[in-house]
């Protein structure tokens, strides 16, 4: 029983959780395409080839599109983040009030750690738009 | 040259339960009665039919749980589950099954307890864990951040968005068989309560019970039928992603690629098309679509819609039942687009009847903006 060596080790959801866990922003890289791969595959949705390559993502981006939830609760951001490359992730926008967040403002990442960690977002200095 | 397809099949039997607030039947009861009226409707028997299409947001294993219920042992089954345009995938396979001779008799049927299920969707066995830690509030906050982008793009308004809902409404005015009916201005929309910017409650689409059904069988076969047969001109399939975080353009849907299969299918263009009805989960699906699908250049659809072009009276009219904004929504509404075609084809929708009617687009969406289906339905005027 010979297994294809190029898939040996933990997938791909379970190495960006555990890079996450250890205070890293991984992305998986195409080395066919150069497309940044978000979330994480095995195969590169551009151009399917499974030669994907993790490299640290600064945690740069841009906000593409963002909601405010209005629950009885508190009203809450929800946002869709650009990383470099083109990545796309959902995420919020913290430390400014839901309703300031606007398309295109220029955004820093931070790692919230846990059993189940996830990347947030503030607005990078200086940023507007 | 023709597509092999093209006009080979026809939509010969709808049923349509019409019960959106139906305390103590369940999804499997409203799917059962639904396709005891389609078969009635065209003259066939339960046992006639040896080709079962199905998906239910409340059953794992659709074809099984129905084709027991129903009493049927299918030769050929397709329980292929992508939301709300499910049952245009479903056409489409069924098309290709009829035609190479798999099956004779296609049903294709949905039922559904939505509303007195609790107004809320069955939990599906399909966690989103990229995005669950944000909360977004499902499926609206995926459709809202669409809006927002379109609107950022585009200069789309939601007085734009407002003028869809008062469109369906107005229909639904016309239909004795909307489940809401009561008058609906911009105003009424603009000063809705907001749930997931830029989207209001009036925004969205109903939540409702409901049962749908249709027969399809090959075109030799259907012109011996008692109904005019609706046959199926072109269809076209497409799907871009699950999660909204992994749509690769929110202000665009693969409704592009979908809606261009079908007129290649079909033979004909959206300048043909003088009734369509669109999957209007929420006011910016129909803007969406409208663009998608050709009937006005990209970003123009808010301009389209407030010229009053999609209302009563105008030049494209668009979801003329009131649509899922305000006949019905049970949970996955794309049968119920196919059914009001055929309607209007056959000339049975009274005072929102369109005049003259021989070609109609059904549209149909699934997940969150995820699977797009087109199908194109014409009289035999346009065989
Ligand atoms: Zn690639």
């Amino acid at each position: 029983m010979a297994t294809d060596p190029r898939f040996d080790g933990p997938g791909p959801d379970a190495q960006y959780l555990q890079a996450l866990n250890e205070g890293r922003l991984m992305l998986q890289h195409c080395e066919d395409c150069a497309s940044v791969r978000f979330p994480p595959a095995l195969v590169c949705r551009s151009c399917g080839s499974p030669r994907l390559t993790w490299r640290l993502s600064p945690g740069a981006g841009t906000v593409y599109t963002a909601t405010t939830v209005r629950d009885k609760a508190g009203d809450y951001n929800v946002a869709l983040v650009e990383l470099e490359g083109g990545a796309r992730m959902m995420s919020r926008i913290e430390d400014v009030p839901s309703q300031e967040v606007r398309i295109g403002q220029r955004v820093s990442g931070r790692i919230v750690a846990g059993d189940e960690p996830y990347v947030v977002f503030t607005l990078a200095d200086g940023a507007a738009a | 040259m023709s597509h092999p397809l093209r006009g080979k099949t026809a939509i010969v039997g709808i049923g349509n339960t019409k019960r959106w607030n139906a305390p103590g039947r369940s999804p499997f009861d409203q799917l059962q009665e639904a396709a005891v009226l389609a078969l009635e409707d065209c003259g066939l028997r339960m046992g006639d039919v040896d080709g079962l299409f199905c998906a239910m947001s409340t059953s794992g294993l659709p074809v099984l749980n129905v084709a027991e219920r129903l009493g049927i042992n299918p030769r050929h089954a397709d329980g292929t589950m992508v939301g709300g345009a499910s049952f245009l995938f479903h056409l489409q396979s069924a098309m290709s099954a009829l035609v190479n001779g798999l099956c004779d008799t296609a049903l294709i049927c949905y039922g559904s307890n939505q509303l007195t299920a609790g107004g809320k969707l069955a939990a599906m066995p399909d966690p989103q864990p990229y995005e669950a830690p944000f909360k977004p509030r499902y499926p609206i906050s995926s459709y809202a951040l669409a809006a927002a982008r379109h609107m950022h793009e585009y200069g789309t308004t939601r007085a734009q968005l407002a003028d869809v809902a008062v469109a369906a409404r107005d229909w639904a005015r016309l239909n004795p068989d909307a489940y809401v009916r009561d008058p609906l201005t911009r105003d009424q929309v603009l000063s809705s309560r907001m749930v997931s910017d830029p989207l209001t409650r009036a925004d969205i689409c109903l939540v409702t019970d409901g049962g749908a059904a249709i027969v399809v069988t090959r075109a030799e076969r259907a012109r011996d039928l008692p109904r005019k047969p609706a046959y199926v001109l072109g269809t076209g399939v497409a799907v871009s992603h699950r999660q909204i975080s992994a749509m690769p353009d929110l202000a665009t849907t693969c409704a592009v690629e979908s809606g261009q299969r079908a007129y290649a299918m079909a033979g004909v263009g959206p300048k043909h098309i003088r009734h369509l009805m669109v999957y209007d989960a929420f006011t910016i699906n129909t803007l969406l679509f409208l663009e998608d699908l050709g009937f006005c250049a990209k970003g123009e659809a808010g301009a389209l819609v407030s010229g009053g072009a999609i209302s009563p009276g105008g030049q494209l009219p668009v979801n003329t039942n009131g649509g899922g904004l305000s006949c019905n929504h049970p949970g996955m509404y794309g049968l119920f687009t196919l059914i009001e075609s055929v309607q209007q084809l056959r000339g049975e929708c009274g005072a929102r009847q369109i005049d003259g009617v021989e070609l109609s687009l059904a549209h149909a969406n699934g997940g969150v903006l995820s699977s797009q289906a087109t199908a194109i339905l014409g009289t035999a005027a346009t065989l």
